[in-house]
């Protein structure tokens, strides 16, 4: 089944029937965003231990295959590995130790480990509350959130036809691997995958003027339609004013100032 | 209503491709008439404009030369088009092009929706085209999770719902398995739409149409009869 395995991750986490499954698209939405802002300037340490507290309530809450989600965040800590690798010896502050001309500075680690915690908490929480609904049924919220039917038509075409496009990549691929190529380090290979992609782009070209076509011969007049809606239920409303209790909570720890 | 009554006429209509003008046109001084309630096929080897023929019909493409006459009007600029599209349902031949909505039925919507039909007026016709194909398990499916065949089904869905008077469809029968063939001359024999199909397989042909005519070197003449 190399199809199976080859098959994009979109949607890995939206199966599944946890009380963040069902709740309502609109107010997932609404917390993320205030969630991710707030934790994203946050700099006093009990706004940010409430926020990290409230990331993995979210987590437990929405049963997710923890070997899953750890291996996604293992991908956002690869790119945060560099920042220890800089920040600690070129912030300036207190001298922590030293190798040969490089200083490590008290400061610069602190910073470093404070946007380790926070990325990671900000992305336990989208996890735990976007990733959590189909890509789709986010996309009908964010319409009804009143963000412009335009951009979400744009996420829905990517959606759909980057499967196709994949697909496309698939092919002319194993049309390169039956006639014996093999990537290396050579003129032949790169010139062979500036083919590939230069034949990628012509062919999406070309579909995407297809599409337009087909969307003319149906009438499309540049208007887009949203068809689902969603109704808010008690427990919905119920679990907004909890999370927002909590959201709340951690922007007064962070801005109310008590004398 | 007269039975007999013309409702496309293509004049000698001649097309092109910009940059290719040393070459022989696609098409050449090309007519062709269509009755209410004709059904009619269309052969012609690969690249012999069959898909050019329907652009043009559809007004996707501007002849070089030529008049369209659809529903008794001459048609010319994009908005007289408009009108046309709303009549004549074109099946293109990937339904990767056809079907651009996440869902099964919000693509079925689009037509009818983008015709100033409501939202709930809309998803009526979607529930019945579906039903009246026997797709009605489809209507909240994915739609890039769905197999070949049913993306065709589907795509012959969208078009339907935009209830048009003549069927336009573009080798329909292309990667279709047996039982999917099976079901598509069923449903075109079952209708009473004016058809024009495109197609390779003489069979199917032979099996949903009165008359066939056969592309090439740019002109339309009618088939040998085939069946």
């Amino acid at each position: 089944m190399a199809s199976q395995d080859e098959e994009m991750h979109i949607d890995n986490f939206a199966s599944g029937d946890s009380l963040l499954h069902r709740l309502d698209p609109r107010i997932k939405i609404v917390i993320a965003l205030l969630f991710s802002v707030i934790v994203a300037v946050a700099d006093r340490s009990l706004c940010l231990a409430t926020a990290v507290c409230f990331s993995l309530a979210l987590l437990l809450i929405a049963r997710l295959s923890l070997r899953e989600v750890f291996l996604r965040l293992l991908a956002v800590n690869g790119f945060i590995f560099f920042l220890w690798l800089f920040l600690p010896f070129t912030y300036g502050g207190e001298k922590l130790f030293s190798i040969g001309p490089l200083t490590a500075t008290w400061e610069g680690v602190i910073y470093a480990l404070l946007i380790t915690v926070k990325s990671n908490t900000i992305v336990v929480a989208l996890i735990a509350l976007l990733a959590t609904t189909p890509i789709i049924t986010l996309g009908h919220g964010l319409g009804h959130l009143y963000v412009p039917s335009k951009l979400i038509h744009l996420l829905f075409f990517t959606i759909r036809y980057l499967q196709v496009l994949h697909l496309e990549y698939d092919r002319l691929r194993a049309a390169m691997k039956v006639r014996a190529f093999k990537a290396g380090t050579n003129l032949h290979t790169y010139r062979s995958l500036a083919y590939l992609i230069g034949m990628l782009l012509i062919k999406s070209f070309d579909r995407a003027d297809r599409i337009r076509k087909a969307m003319l011969c149906r009438g499309f007049h540049g208007q887009f339609y949203l068809l689902s809606h969603f109704e808010l239920q008690k427990i919905d409303v119920v679990i907004f004013l909890i999370m927002m209790l909590v959201v709340g909570g951690m922007a007064s720890l962070q801005w109310i100032v008590l004398k | 209503m007269d039975s007999s009554e013309v409702i496309i006429d293509l004049k000698g209509v001649s097309f092109g491709y910009r940059g290719n003008q040393s070459q022989r046109p696609v098409l050449h001084e090309l007519n062709l008439q269509i009755n209410r309630g004709e059904r009619v096929g269309l052969i012609g080897p690969n690249g012999s404009g069959k898909t050019t023929l329907f652009h043009l019909l559809m007004g996707l493409l501007k002849p070089t030369q030529g008049e369209i006459v659809v529903f008794g009007k001459k048609r010319q600029e994009e908005k007289d088009f408009r009108e046309v599209r709303g009549k004549i349902g074109l099946l293109f031949q990937d339904s990767d092009d056809q079907l651009f909505c996440p869902t099964v039925a919000e693509d079925v919507a689009f037509g009818p929706l983008n015709l100033g039909k409501s939202q709930e007026e809309a998803l009526e016709i979607t529930r019945q085209v579906l039903e009246s194909l026997g797709l009605e398990e489809f209507e909240n499916r994915l739609t890039y999770k769905l197999s070949g065949g049913e993306k065709r089904l589907i795509s012959l869905a969208t078009v339907l719902a935009m209830q048009p008077e003549v069927l336009v469809l573009d080798e329909p029968t292309t990667g279709l398995d047996e039982d999917t063939v099976g079901r598509l001359i069923q449903i075109l024999r079952s209708s009473d739409l004016t058809y024009l199909i495109a197609s390779h397989n003489r069979d199917f042909l032979s099996q949903t149409t009165d008359i066939v005519y056969h592309l090439g070197r740019g002109k339309l003449e009618r088939s040998p009869d085939i069946s």
